[in-house]
């Protein structure tokens, strides 16, 4: 009896609770849309119709018409993309500046003087450098991705408590080892984080990076929609990426739990 | 005839204006257990550092196995009171991790952990990370993972000084059984007497202010030692007055 009540316990925690506020919000944006014949924020019924038209079609038969996987494969692998050219940049970059100081008092000062310069912002010089369209987009994506690896990379390597550095010499470690066999290994949680934080901006920058004038993408797609006035086509796409972006989220943390079993924050 | 293992000639440390040791003389034998006892700041973790190779001496000169100490090695291994163990190793992985730095092969290796997983009882949990691992079992692993690296001298900072009284007294007793085995040297650092004259056959008393090595008492009790025993108070007390002599009580 008691462990139903457990399980269904959980169940409501997981489930119910999550759903409460989001159905709330559905049903005050229906009241607030209802008998309005001019209305600037479309109804959830339009908004549900037209993401069915988006991935099937057959009701408005227009330009976004079963533009849905190919507007979400696009994005998808510019954000995949884009996250992995960042993550080879950053990656050996943070080990280098977090674990050797000439690289540190070379490289550091400029990130940090270049890490508040928003994506937005350099926009119209990447559109100058890269061109219009696609390389433009990798190239913002990938800037909005790279920051976070780099400062928890070299925070990573650098918070590695100093007994186990005493331990692994007592043990008998070369001083060639210590990196491969103690500071990469204590600053995998560190370097996590930063990398789950950079897919998740990966997918935040998207919008930017699609208004370089590509034609496929989500962000793409919520341009267009938006110069159209199509604003029920630019809340699924908000949806989209919303969820897109949730999805790979939860499948980083999934291999994090695995990879890091051994560390209590992480161990699932 | 006993070989010497350890010896320290005039040995001064000094951290900035503060004098951690002052003219530290010791000589230890091969299979020798000594105490280093004494209050806070009396240099007796500096002295065990110093052998360690972690902190070099300002002047005088310290010798292991006939070899002047230049640097942390694998014949000298260390407990530290924080085990100091690697969280990403598994308790096998943790204690075959000397070995394994130094290259052995993978079957020795494999062959080695297994004996001293089981010398310090751990079989069931040699799969378990460390934070799965209560304390008592942690210093388990630190000590055998330095037992594994074949370390001459065992040097041991506190190590069960964050431990519950019944852990620690079993890990006495499996400390003194694994001794009496392997007949390492070992040097155990601690600020409680009665562990002191329980494990040691000499106890070294320090002072604070500057560091220094005030007494070395020889502890000739037949082992196994009983706390309760006449012998045993009896020598409680002499260390105590060693520790804390008249004249510094009254100034309190």
């Amino acid at each position: 009896m008691s462990l139903v009540l457990t399980q269904s316990n959980r169940l409501a925690r997981q489930v119910a609770l999550p759903a409460c506020l989001p159905l709330i919000l559905v049903v005050a944006w229906w009241l607030g849309t209802r008998n309005q014949t001019y209305s600037l924020i479309p109804s959830p019924w339009e908004v549900a119709v037209e993401m069915v038209d988006l991935a099937i079609g057959g009701i408005n038969d227009d330009a976004f018409s079963q533009m849905l996987i190919t507007n979400l494969v696009a994005s998808t692998g510019r954000v995949y993309g884009a996250f992995l050219l960042a993550a080879v940049l950053a990656l050996p970059l943070g080990m280098m500046i977090g674990r050797l100081a000439t690289a540190r008092d070379m490289l550091d000062p400029m990130f940090q003087v270049l890490r508040p310069v928003p994506v937005t912002a350099w926009l119209p010089l990447s559109m100058i450098v890269f061109g219009l369209g696609p390389k433009s987009a990798f190239f913002l994506v990938a800037l909005g991705a790279f920051y976070p690896i780099l400062v928890n990379t070299i925070f990573g390597v650098r918070s590695v408590e100093p007994r186990l550095f005493e331990a692994a010499q007592m043990l008998g470690t070369k001083p060639a080892a210590m990196f491969p066999r103690v500071v990469l290994p204590a600053a995998l949680p560190g370097i996590f984080t930063g990398l789950r934080l950079g897919l998740g901006f990966s997918w935040v920058v998207i919008v930017v990076g699609e208004m370089t004038g590509v034609p496929t993408g989500l962000g793409a797609m919520i341009m267009d929609a938006r110069q159209l006035s199509r604003t029920e086509v630019v809340i699924d796409g908000m949806i989209l990426i919303g969820a897109a972006g949730y999805i790979s989220d939860r499948a980083v943390m999934l291999l994090g739990r695995r990879l890091l079993r051994w560390s209590p924050q992480h161990a699932g | 005839m006993p070989v010497e293992m350890i010896r320290v000639e005039a040995v001064n440390k000094t951290f900035g204006a503060f004098q951690a040791l002052e003219g530290a003389e010791l000589r230890v034998e091969e299979g020798e257990f000594i105490c280093l006892i004494g209050p806070s700041g009396c240099g007796k973790s500096t002295l065990l550092r110093i052998l360690a190779g972690f902190e070099q001496p300002t002047s005088g000169y310290v010798f292991v196995g006939g070899r002047e100490v230049a640097g942390p090695g694998p014949d000298r291994g260390m407990v530290f009171q924080d085990y100091g163990l690697f969280p990403w190793l598994t308790v096998r992985r943790n204690i075959g991790f000397g070995p394994a730095a130094r290259g052995l092969p993978k079957a020795q290796i494999a062959e080695t952990v297994e004996r001293f997983v089981d010398m310090v009882g751990l079989s069931k949990f040699a799969d378990r990370f460390p934070h799965q691992l209560s304390g008592g079992m942690k210093q388990r692993v630190a000590i055998a993972r330095v037992l594994d690296n074949d370390a001459r001298v065992v040097l041991m900072d506190e190590p069960f000084g964050a431990l519950d009284a019944m852990t620690r007294e079993r890990l006495q007793d499996e400390l003194l059984e694994i001794w009496a085995r392997t007949k390492l040297t070992v040097i155990f650092v601690t600020h409680a007497i009665e562990e002191a004259i329980l494990l040691s056959d000499r106890v070294v008393a320090m002072a604070a202010g500057p560091g220094r090595i005030v007494a070395d008492t020889r502890i000739d009790l037949p082992r196994p030692r009983d706390v309760s025993s006449v012998e045993f108070n009896a020598l409680r007390r002499s260390l105590n007055l060693q520790l804390h002599p008249p004249e510094t009580l009254d100034a309190h």
